[in-house]
């Protein structure tokens, strides 16, 4: 179907784009990529009056690393950030995410800004935006914030962005020298997640000294696991015990996983402990 | 016209479309599958569903594949697209891919494979391999009513030897 008409702005610089949000609140959308936003208004659950195009603004198309974190401008796209050799290198949970995400098509047009706004519970970027306590950055004309992802993200398609804010940066601190794995697991390839994880581990003298578990798609939003974390802590890398233990602690950390027409909450629940023993094995693997 | 859109504010938008400069004022609701096929005559780009599932519609925008049907016309403002008509072989007949597909009968209706062999063109153009594993990934995006996909898989595999594309990737 035909999306409903609405009114066009296309800012060429940040700058603009925030003026126009500031006049304009709750009755504009931003478009990004368009790969929520428009199947929604083909659907016409989703009519806006104004629509802000952020295509313009290349300023919001940046990979770069600085003080131990690597910054995303919000347009970065999921194929850019899966191609990106800086990526690969000082993010790799990031590239796996990306590269995993719907199919080539929509990674050609989405993007991680549009993403983490839309704030689908079971969105593959969630889990290691979670382990590794990634940051949004969001602004106004007002000023900058920053907000942990943790806490940016209040549940189901909601966040803490209010209308006349827009995010124009996504980090992750740098963690090339983890041991790292995302394990999804899709009913059908190119469908959301019923459960995704993330793991990263650093090791001390050949014992688990840090451990991160990120969770998607099994919680009302995505989280990090810390009880997880901590059942590993100590451990040696190839340790199967230690693993059940992690997992089972996912188990129970995922009590808000929804039931929907995808999979049960039970299900996700066990996707989710079986896929932390996938990740773990995959990640410590000959470590 | 199926645009049911009346009175939409419009927008000029650019185009070039397999290297012909394509230039309307559409309305600003019009979808970039609705550009292509009404406004530059180009018919081999097919809408297949309302959800942005089966890429039917998959054209190659700047480089890469995309779904027309998930971009209105004006995002696709001052690019280059490639749809199926502007495929040609260096002897200026059927691209290899054309060919493959045509040698083993990889289509039956026909209403998937523009957009199949698109997402196909774009995969072995950034140094995609022949694996089945990177062939299957390569194509979780375009769905086919009538095949079983079998023959696709194997069409794909002709061309690549064709293209002189290895079976395994080289680690890139
Ligand atoms: C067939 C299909 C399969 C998919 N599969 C997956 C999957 O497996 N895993 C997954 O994680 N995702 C999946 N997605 C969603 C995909 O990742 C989207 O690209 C992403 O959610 C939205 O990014 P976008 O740039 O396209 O945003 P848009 O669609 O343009 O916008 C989405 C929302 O975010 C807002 N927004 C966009 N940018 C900003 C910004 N900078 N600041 C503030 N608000 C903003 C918009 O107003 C809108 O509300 C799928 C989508 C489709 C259609
Ligand atoms: S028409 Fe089905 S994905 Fe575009
Ligand atoms: S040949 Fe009919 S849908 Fe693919």
């Amino acid at each position: 179907m035909y999306p409903a008409g609405f009114k066009l702005y296309r800012p060429a610089s940040l700058e603009e784009a925030l003026k126009l949000l500031d006049g304009f609140g709750e009755e504009a959308k931003i478009l990004a990529g368009g790969q929520s936003l428009i199947p929604l208004m083909r659907l016409r659950l989703v009519k806006p009056s104004y629509i802000i195009y952020l295509g313009g603004i290349d300023e919001l198309r940046t990979i770069a690393v600085d003080d131990g974190m690597v910054s995303l401008g919000a347009l970065t796209t999921h194929r850019e950030i899966a191609e990106s050799r800086v990526v690969a290198e000082e993010a790799p949970l990031l590239r796996e995410a990306a590269s995993v995400i719907g199919d080539v098509q929509i990674r050609s047009m989405g993007t991680i800004g549009g993403s983490v706004a839309h704030a689908d519970p079971a969105m593959d970027y969630g889990a290691v935006l979670a382990a590794m306590d990634g940051e949004v950055v969001v602004a106004s004309v007002k000023g900058v914030r920053i907000v942990r992802f943790e806490d940016f993200i209040l549940g189901p398609f909601t966040t803490r962005l209010e209308p006349s804010e827009m995010i124009v940066k996504i980090r992750i601190p740098r963690h090339g020298n983890w041991l790292t794995a995302y394990e999804k697991f899709a009913v059908r390839p190119g469908d959301l997640a019923v459960a995704g994880i993330a793991v990263a581990i650093r090791l001390e003298d050949g014992i688990i000294a840090e451990a991160r578990i990120g969770v998607t798609g099994a919680g009302e939003k995505p989280f990090r696991a810390y009880n997880a974390e901590e059942a590993l802590v100590g451990a040696e890398p190839g340790d199967a015990e230690a693993y059940k233990r992690a997992a089972d602690e996912v188990y129970k950390e995922c009590r808000d996983a929804p039931s929907d027409e995808r999979a049960s909450s039970w299900y996700r629940r066990e996707i989710a402990k079986s896929l932390t023993v996938k990740a773990l094995r995959r990640a410590l693997d000959g470590a | 016209m199926a645009t049911g859109n009346g009175g939409a504010e419009k927008t000029r938008v650019r185009v070039t479309v397999n290297g012909r400069l394509v230039e309307a004022e559409v309305p600003v609701n019009m979808l970039f599958v609705h550009f292509l096929r009404e406004v530059a005559d180009v018919k081999s780009v097919h809408v297949g569903c309302d959800t942005s599932h089966c890429g039917a519609c998959t054209v190659v925008l700047n480089g890469r594949a995309v779904k027309s049907c998930t971009l209105f016309a004006f995002m696709a403002d001052g690019g280059e697209v490639l749809t199926l008509e502007g495929l040609r072989g260096s002897d200026g007949g059927l691209h290899p891919l054309q060919e493959a597909f045509h040698e083993e009968h990889a289509l039956q209706c026909g209403f998937c494979t523009p957009g199949i062999i698109m997402t196909l063109y774009d995969y072995f153009g950034r140094g995609g391999d022949a694996s089945e594993e990177g062939l299957r990934r390569a194509l979780e995006g375009n769905l086919c009513r009538c095949t079983g996909y079998v023959n696709i898989l194997r069409a794909a595999r002709r061309a690549a030897a064709r293209l002189r594309i290895p079976r395994k990737g080289l680690g890139v």
